[in-house]
């Protein structure tokens, strides 16, 4: 079978939800071999066939770690399936610099109906990319997106340099937890800008908890008169309480997740998730060829620039660097 | 002569002795406890089946290929009548297994006794009722953290008064060595939990002020006893000073009596090897020496494990034997005419005191990281465990630490003990599972379902308003209801837990230099594979069933990862259909299955069925307690490898799974 049938069929049994497709549609995105770039290709051409583009919903859970977002995440997907809704959930677990290997520990924490199809729960180790996200990130949650009506997707949580996960979500939600003083450190890193909610989890720590999220509201109350950090629509940010152990505060979580979802409009979440692609592009342009690759290629901003355009005409992200990394290494190779 | 006969006058009394029994069926437990008591054991240690401690009837699917296995299904009144059939409940020292589910069997016990007109004033014994190290190493919790301290003070704050002979929770460092902690970390993380158990009475408001000295002195310990018993005595000796002081302090006890350090023992099972398993007896009498040997520290109960446990389960000669060596040590040798004799010792006296300041600065850290519950929850005190645990291991595949005729002088003559080795062992009748699944069904027809399902409701009402469960659990026994219902209805009201599995964040000391070769060799190959399969091969560890001994499992996940896979671990219980599932959406390229209660035959062949329904072809290895014949057995229906505990070389294993790995993968190319 010619590869892009292959890939087509492939697509259109992760479009029904087959677990056994979308296990080997995520398989393949993973596989770094150069062999299989073409198939990866024709596989994401296909799965943007098979979803209008504004399909779903898809959400990033980032913050330090030992906050609670595994069992947040658990939560938050039950409460979907009670809602009727199906569910892909990225974790990504961070690799042992020293070995490369990695412990997927988020499984462990979710106790789930294994015959339940509208439920699917897939690991992937970072294998030593910063940012929070894994090289495979970007396009597990195309694979995932394709199949299941939400998607949440929980980073490593490496705390002040997980801002990659803006370009993967919809929406991103920022979880802390009382009295750690996280709230300030990511004011002062600049991550503040990026959530769309916040949560303080673990509200079973009580008042603790409740004065954290008032602490958090003053805080932001102050950014927003100085004309930083509200969620885009003028609105304040949400903050919430939650305690995903009592699974307290979960449905008023997938509330908000949910309003969020219907009061952006259909332009706005196109725009968004293009950027993100680009972005995905540009960064995966980078890890193969580097700073040095960029360079040839006129730098970074002239390659945001062109990446954009090349999408805008339908090409993927895989693809545009497929084509951008002949040029460089043609360039590379001519003589000065 | 007269003076000998003076001195054998004065002899201190001995320990209980007990043996941790039971099997199959009710009545067949009965029959052996009259047996060893028979042979001249003074008290009865009940074990339990895994469904029972785990709250399912013998017909819930979970509880499918451990009834009965490693010990008894309780399920009902019925079944607590026949196994203490003929036994008289106000004389005897009934020691029984129980945690997340104890309530429940106290109120069997109570309700039992008191059909044979016994007071329940009357009873002794101890109920286990330490939730933390189930959480931390043996695996048989249900409820969150938070509700199980709550039922645990509520059995305090009931049997101080209505139960008064009975020691209601026994408070365990055993497990924790046994998951690998250091004699120190078994001092603080127990201390530490005997003291978030006091404080929950203490603010629970169910017990007055008045009465908390009388709670302390009810509190007691299950500790475990290793082969490095000078240190263990010293251990024993550290619990005795440091819980005079927290008794004193921290909750103002004067009487001396109320603050005394009493505590029942299991030597260490852990330690016990598969080769050369006769060595066994002999380190389980030196490991009873260290509780035995000091007066001022000596264990009130002792049960020793059998030479054979590594093997599978022990037969009633195997457990005599064992009985022997205590009645030895107390009736024949002189032990017991001697006050304590390391008084004045300064190396000991030095040791001690070593071990109080190390684990008095753990217990202090324990309590400013928000205390037991906390750190039980963040995950911080499973994370330590695993870490001590790899690091004992280790030193073991190092030959640093010397275990004889495992990595030294392996060399030995023909065993004749295990000439026949699947004779050695006990082996449960597979009958009896399904006899037990046909009795449950007919008890719940036969008795009155009105007055159950009014006890039922009763019961949850009484736990969602926060009232003491022990009432309406008495009446829940008396009215027929059954041990999977009394669970199911609280798991109903307060939730079910899965507990951190400590094993992503853990830290690996630095590897020997001559280990560190092997590893690297480890790390280049599976970085080659890597490349050829064009992902990082992943491996999935499996632990099915209802058994919680972990530590097999964790040290697998740990060092896979440490060689270089991707590892998916998702902690205990986890069903066959589970394991498929995650198998298929985690994309992994192996599989490894850890079984230590003995259900593998039941177990494995539905993980490889439901894999073969679904289409998933990768290979298969299986860990834990296996006799060579069902390892055979397992072998030709398909699994690649069978590990036992004479496999102690991780690196080996390793190797093993990435050549699989690497066959599969050439064999799929190929299709």
């Amino acid at each position: 079978m010619p590869p892009n049938e292959r890939a087509t069929r492939l697509a259109a049994r992760v479009a029904s939800a087959e677990k056994v497709a979308v296990a080997a549609a995520l398989n393949l995105i993973e596989d770094r071999r150069a062999q299989s770039r073409s198939e990866i290709e024709a596989l994401l051409t296909a799965l943007g066939k098979e979803r209008a583009p504004s399909f779903g919903h898809r959400i990033g859970l980032t913050g330090p770690p030992g906050v609670g977002k595994s069992t947040l995440t658990a939560a938050l997907a039950r409460e979907y399936r009670a809602r009727g809704l199906h569910v892909g959930v990225l974790a990504v677990d961070p690799s042992s610099l020293r070995s490369g290997g990695a412990l997927l520990g988020d499984r462990a924490r979710m106790s789930f109906d294994p015959e339940d199809d509208g439920l699917f729960v897939r690991s992937l180790a970072t294998a030593g990319d910063t940012g929070g996200l894994a090289y495979a990130a970007n396009a597990g949650v195309e694979v995932l997106a394709t199949a299941y009506d939400r998607v949440l997707v929980e980073t490593t949580g490496v705390g002040q340099t997980e801002t990659d996960v803006e370009h993967v979500v919809d929406t991103v939600c920022l979880v802390i937890q009382p009295g750690s003083g996280d709230v300030l450190q990511f004011i002062k890193a600049g991550i503040m800008e990026i959530p769309d909610v916040i949560v303080v989890n673990k509200g079973d720590h009580g008042k603790l908890a409740q004065r954290a999220a008032a602490d958090l509201r003053g805080a932001l109350d102050r950014l927003r008169n100085a004309g930083l950090g509200d969620a885009g629509h003028g609105t304040p940010l949400p903050v919430l309480v939650t305690s995903a152990r009592d699974l307290v505060g979960i449905d008023a979580l997938v509330d908000i997740f949910e309003a969020q979802r219907a009061r952006v409009s259909e332009a706005e979440l196109l725009e968004r998730r293009h950027c993100g692609r680009v972005a995905w592009a540009v960064a995966l342009f980078a890890r193969r060829y580097g700073e040095h690759g960029l360079n040839t290629m006129g730098g970074r901003v002239a390659l945001l620039d062109e990446v954009d355009r090349a999408l805008v005409s339908g090409e993927t992200p895989v693809g545009v660097v497929a084509g951008l990394g002949e040029r460089c290494l043609a360039r590379l190779r001519s003589p000065i | 002569m007269r003076e000998k006969r003076e001195k054998r006058e004065k002899r201190d009394k001995p320990w209980i002795m007990r043996t941790y029994a039971g099997h199959s069926t009710a009545a067949a437990s009965n029959a052996l406890y009259r047996t060893n008591l028979n042979k001249g054991q003074t008290g009865l240690s009940v074990a339990f089946d895994l469904p029972t401690q785990t709250g399912y009837d013998p017909d819930h699917a979970l509880a499918l290929g451990e009834v009965g296995k490693v010990g008894v299904p309780v399920s009902h009144i019925g079944d607590m009548r026949a196994l203490f059939n003929g036994l008289p409940l106000d004389q005897m020292n009934t020691s029984m297994t129980i945690n997340a589910t104890a309530p429940w069997l106290l109120a069997l016990y109570i309700a039992v006794a008191e059909e044979n007109g016994v007071d329940r004033k009357l009873l002794q014994g101890t109920t286990q009722n330490d939730l933390v190290k189930e959480y931390l190493s043996r695996g048989t919790y249900i409820f969150p953290p938070g509700a199980s301290l709550k039922l645990t003070a509520d059995m305090i704050a009931y049997t101080v008064n209505e139960v008064p002979k009975w020691n209601p929770t026994n408070i365990c460092s055993y497990h924790l060595q046994e998951a690998g902690a250091t004699p120190v970390q078994e001092l603080a993380y127990s201390l530490s939990t005997a003291i978030a158990v006091l404080d929950a009475v203490k603010n629970g408001g169910q017990v007055p002020a008045a009465e908390i000295p009388k709670v302390v002195g009810r509190i007691s310990f299950f500790v475990n006893a290793g082969i490095r018993f000078i240190e263990e005595m010293c251990k024993m000796r550290a619990f005795t000073e440091l819980w005079d002081r927290i008794t004193k302090e921290r909750y103002g006890v004067e009487e001396a009596s109320f603050r005394r350090f009493r505590y029942g023992v299991q030597v260490n099972s852990l330690g016990l090897t598969e080769p050369q398993p006769e060595n066994n007896i002999l380190r389980i009498v030196m490991e009873m020496l260290g509780v035995a040997l000091s007066k001022d520290a000596r264990a009130r109960a002792i049960q020793l494990p059998a030479w054979n446990e590594a093997l599978g389960l022990p037969r009633p000669w195997d457990q005599q034997w064992s009985l022997r060596a205590q009645q030895i040590l107390a009736f024949e040798s002189d032990l017991l005419e001697y006050e304590d004799i390391f008084d004045g010792s300064h190396v000991i006296t030095a040791k001690v005191a070593e071990m109080v300041a190390a684990a008095w600065k753990e217990v202090e850290d324990i309590d400013a990281r928000g205390g037991v519950i906390e750190a039980v929850e963040s995950g911080y005190l499973k994370q330590r465990l695993v870490e001590s645990n790899a690091a004992r291991l280790r030193a073991i595949e190092s030959g640093e630490q010397v275990v004889v005729g495992v990595n030294k002088f392996v060399e030995t003559a023909e065993c004749p003990l295990t000439k026949d080795l699947d004779d050695a062992i006990m082996t449960v009748d597979p009958a009896v599972e399904k006899q037990a699944t046909e009795a449950i069904k007919k008890w719940r027809a036969e008795r009155d379902q009105k007055a159950a399902d009014a006890a039922l409701a009763k019961l949850k009402a009484a736990v969602k308003s926060g009232q003491n469960v022990m009432p309406a659990s008495i009446e829940a026994a008396r009215a027929g209801v059954t041990t999977g219902e009394w669970a199911a209805a609280l798991r109903d009201v307060v939730g079910e837990y899965r507990a951190p599995t400590g094993v992503a964040g853990a830290r690996l000391d630095q590897l020997q230099p001559n280990a560190k070769s092997k590893v690297e060799a480890l790390r280049a190959r599976v970085a080659q594979l890597t490349v050829e399969l064009g992902r990082r091969p992943k491996i999935l560890v499996g632990k099915p069933g209802l058994d919680g001994h972990s530590n097999g499992a964790e040290q697998i996940a740990l060092k896979a990862r440490d060689v270089g896979f991707e590892v998916v671990y998702e902690g205990i219980r986890v069903t066959p259909e589970q394991i498929v599932a995650s198998a298929i959406e985690e994309g992994v390229h192996i599989i490894g299955i850890s079984i230590l209660s003995g259900s593998h035959l039941a177990l494995v062949p539905q993980i490889l069925e439901r894999l073969k329904q679904k289409g998933v072809h990768v290979p298969i290895v299986v860990g834990g307690i296996i006799p060579e014949a069902d390892a055979r057995l397992l072998e030709a229906k398909g699994i690649a490898r069978v590990y036992t505990p004479k496999d102690f070389l991780l690196d080996n294993i390793m190797g093993d799974l990435v050549e699989l790995v690497a066959k599969a993968a050439t064999t799929h190319a190929a299709e």
